[in-house]
């Protein structure tokens, strides 16, 4: 299971938990660490998968460790190497038939129409010409040569169905969804939250405090924060009804142009 | 948030303007974040077909193929609620060659919204959606006739459109039908009542939406498709699943039809704690109160008890580029269970024109049609009217994996269930421990002229002489007499070689080494025949000669009439030859004597111990 320790991910591990119990989770657990994770996510990270006694594995891409490849100098090419890259080359060294993930269809056009159960052809590359007709609930699990497949169990959830779901189970989610005073910068519109000391500041620029709080996580140098006073769930659930912005707003590799999601996934992005 | 849940299929013909009304639905709902309109403002000016104004199809056609050409390509799902309902909505597409993603979202749909172009009426696209959704068992249909504006909102041209369709009503079989006149671009009759069409008395589509049914909880007995045993220690043992239909509660008494035993509930159990009841579409693992034998595909089920089946009637929706035949088997997925399958039969085609039903041989991309199926090993199945998740089916191909059809079961039984299978004393370990031998079948498959029967002769001979039991079967023979009434069609060759298969598979219980020596073309077919016999009774032996070679040696002239076209069909030349990928034994014609070769297939016989 691909675990990126935001609420979707969050949400799929306590239903797999619960499909198992009293059993523990028959599968590992995947997490591709870009090293610029904001570290309360990599802290809730290691303490889940203590708490629930979970097979956790890491992965990272060497290479661009070594060339010390960052959201700052690199760009698209960072995501690329640090997350499409990673992904596949963890997927291909452990083997996985399998990839679970959290990914929804209300996230985003091309994801809309992907199926629960994706096919990946040889080297991970999605096809959307060539889906299996996905009827009733009946999943076609069977390989080919090479091939693997993504499932995507939450695909017909929203984001609000997330946030409700995440209420009623009273689940823990990483706590920078809440509102707290964190320092900011503003760029193009976007605040970034200072995360650690590798942050690259423009001349004149100076950390502000304000009160925001996440609707999406990844890397923080790329995770656009919102102004908010939603402290907890209930607040977060009615500052949700009257938002006028998508969830994917501020993460800032979806923007360039319309396909360029699409155009990850054909590449083996998640 | 609302608790109802409506699934929605949107359906119609290409230009229908299905995108612009489920991207006005969307519009109207709220529920298009600022920075997307945004985003749907700037698309509208470089891809919009709507001169000046906002294109709403571009907020649902997502895949830049379909962008280009304006044409929705693949099934979409889409989420809007209003305070009254959620609603869950399935956009699929309106082109012929993608049918198959409109049965995928019929599937599960509760509500058929059918797209009709006021100017064009009732086209056969039209009644072929209407025949799947009715086929796929969706009860409520709204008739959207859209583009009112371009017929001036004339009341007398929506009138003759719902007439046309009430015409073709008493075919299908669906319980309520609404017909709502509409304007998608200018949102008229959308969300409220449009003043342009002041003689329509009816509800706005959003309203017809908050007020149709949603599926009926699966009534009926209890039933639970076991998906997984769950076994983390020793001293649990619990059946997980989802409930397909009834309730459960401890105490109540199950049976495992499949293999006729019975326990009772002990436990509920979920990760909250154990229930005291659970039903339909819950998903629970059950703790019985013995130890009876389960495994996945098995189903719990409360009086009455299921039947095993491994005969099947059922509709079929065809969605592979390569036709079905009759005799092809395939894996057929159902519930949970997994079997190989084969369809013995193909009846009838639905006509999509007429909605009449027609006889046929084979049924190709995007067609319906009725077949019989006949499974390898028992399954607990319903009928598709009765319980749609253990009455749907899909089939599988067992060489690309594809997903290449979706049927829906009409009836059931045990197979010829007055014809009992008559257990004799003497069997096939007897009748082959008699001849010292193990029965086996060679199956010699090339191209013609490859040398397959020169090779296979020169084994009979010397098995012969080494005292062994055998039976050739040689292609052009068996054409003379069990198989003078097949042509060389794909689908005869398709039963050719099931008839085939099943004489070897009598002769191997008469102990015998079986000789089979057919070009015998399709790696599906080779597979078929090779599940007749025990896993170590096939031997595939493939002769491997190139086809420049055999088309010199030319035995029997065939070839210079194929490449003049008197012969149609031949193997090679204008049909294709699938090569084995992991044949037992490759023989290389260019490399060996028939002789030689003949002596390193009785030496692998040797290795195995099928000849001592």
């Amino acid at each position: 299971m691909l675990y990126s320790i935001g609420k979707d991910s969050t949400v799929l591990l306590h239903i797999a938990r619960k499909a198992f119990y009293p059993a523990r989770l028959p599968f590992p657990l995947l997490h591709i660490d870009t090293k610029w994770k904001f570290r309360a996510m990599i802290e809730f990270r290691d303490s889940v998968a203590q708490r629930y006694g979970l097979d956790l594995r890491i992965h990272t891409n060497p290479d661009g460790l070594r060339d010390n490849i960052n959201p700052f100098d690199h760009g698209g090419a960072y995501t690329q190497i640090m997350k499409t890259d990673a992904l596949k080359q963890a997927l291909t060294q452990g083997n996985y038939d399998f990839a679970i993930g959290g990914a929804r269809r209300d996230e985003e056009r091309s994801r809309a129409k992907e199926r629960i159960f994706s096919m990946r052809a040889p080297g991970h590359a999605w096809d959307p010409k060539r889906q299996r007709p996905e009827l009733w609930h009946l999943y076609n699990g069977q390989l080919g040569p090479g091939e693997t497949l993504r499932v995507f169990p939450l695909s017909n959830w929203t984001e609000r169905d997330v946030w409700t779901y995440i209420a009623a189970e009273n689940i823990d989610v990483v706590p920078l969804y809440f509102a707290a005073i964190r320092p900011t910068v503003k760029r193009d519109g976007q605040l970034i939250v200072v995360d650690d000391d590798r942050m690259r500041f423009e001349p004149g620029e100076k950390p502000v405090d304000r009160m925001v709080r996440f609707r999406s996580l990844g890397c923080y140098p790329l995770s656009a924060a919102v102004e908010s006073n939603a402290t907890n769930l209930e607040e977060l659930l009615a500052e949700m009804a009257d938002t006028r912005m998508s969830e994917r707003a501020g993460r800032l590799i979806d923007q360039d142009e319309g396909s360029s999601m699409e155009r990850k996934k054909r590449e083996g992005y998640f | 948030m609302p608790d109802s849940v409506l699934r929605v299929l949107t359906c119609g013909s290409v230009d229908d303007g299905k995108s612009t009304l489920i991207g006005r639905l969307l519009f109207e709902c709220g529920t298009i974040p600022d920075d997307v309109m945004a985003a749907l403002e700037r698309d509208s000016i470089r891809f919009g077909t709507v001169e000046g104004a906002t294109d709403y199809a571009l907020l649902v056609d997502g895949l830049e193929a379909e962008r280009e050409q304006g044409v929705t390509i693949d099934v979409a799902y889409r989420f809007f609620e209003t305070p009254a309902r959620r609603f869950i909505l399935a956009d699929t597409p309106g082109h012929q060659q993608y049918t198959r993603n409109m049965v995928t979202g019929a599937s599960t749909a509760d509500l058929a919204i059918l797209l009709i172009d006021a100017r064009k009426g009732i086209l056969p696209q039209t009644r072929r959606h209407a025949a799947i959704a009715s086929l796929l068992g969706i009860k409520q249909v709204v008739l959207a006739v859209n583009k009112m504006d371009l017929v001036n909102f004339d009341q007398s041209v929506f009138r003759a459109i719902e007439q046309d369709f009430r015409n073709i009503m008493p075919k299908l079989r669906f319980n309520r039908v609404t017909g709502i006149p509409l304007c998608a671009r200018d949102g008229d009759n959308v969300t409220t009542r449009s003043p342009r069409t002041p003689w329509y008395q009816g509800a706005p589509l959003l309203n017809a939406l908050e007020i149709a049914d949603s599926t009926i909880e699966e009534s009926g007995a209890f039933r639970l498709p076991v998906q997984y045993v769950n076994r983390p220690d020793h001293n649990f043992r619990g059946y997980a699943g989802t409930i397909a239909s009834g309730r459960i509660r401890p105490g109540d008494s199950l049976f495992n039809a499949a293999a006729q035993t019975e326990a009772k509930v002990a436990r509920i159990v979920t990760m909250d704690g154990d229930l005291q009841v659970a039903g339909a579409g819950d998903p629970v693992t059950l703790v019985l109160d013995r130890e009876i034998d389960i495994s996945r595909g098995d189903v719990l089920a409360a009086d009455p008890q299921p039947k095993p089946a491994d005969n099947l009637e059922a509709w079929v929706v065809w969605m592979d580029e390569t036709p079905l035949f009759r005799g092809r088997a395939y894996l057929l997925m159902l519930g949970t269970s997994t079997v190989v399958a084969t369809v013995t039969d193909i009846t009838t085609r639905l006509d999509m024109e007429t909605l009449e039903e027609t006889t046929v041989r084979e049924l190709a991309l995007n067609e319906i049609g009725r077949v019989s199926i006949s499974l390898t090993h028992p399954i607990i199945c319903e009928s598709y009217e009765t319980n749609r998740d253990l009455g749907g089916f899909i089939l599988i191909d067992r060489l690309t994996k594809g997903t290449v059809g979706a049927g829906m079961v009409t009836a059931s039984r045990v197979r010829n269930s007055d014809i009992v299978w008559h257990r004799l004393d003497v069997d096939k370990a007897a009748r082959s421990e008699m001849k010292h031998q193990k029965p086996a079948v060679l199956w010699f498959t090339g191209l013609s002229g490859a040398g397959k029967s020169t090779i296979a002769n020169q084994v009979e001979k010397r098995l012969h002489a080494l005292g062994r039991h055998t039976m050739i079967l040689d292609g052009d023979n068996v054409r003379h007499g069990l198989n003078r009434d097949l042509g060389f069609s794909e689908a005869d060759r398709v039963e050719n070689i099931r008839r085939i298969a099943e004489v070897a598979k009598l002769f191997v219980d008469a102990g015998l080494i079986v000789i089979i020596s057919f070009i015998s073309p399709y790696r599906a077919e080779r597979m078929m025949a090779r599940d007749r016999v025990a896993e170590d009774e096939f031997l595939e032996i493939f002769i491997d000669t190139p086809i420049d070679e055999c088309r010199r040696r030319d035995p029997k002239g065939l070839y210079v009439k194929a490449d003049s076209g008197q012969i149609r069909n031949f193997t090679g030349v204008d049909a294709p030859y699938e090569e084995p990928l992991d044949p037992e034994i490759r023989l290389r014609t260019l490399e060996g004597s028939a002789d030689d070769l003949a002596e390193v297939v009785v030496a692998d016989l040797r290795r195995r111990g099928i000849i001592g």
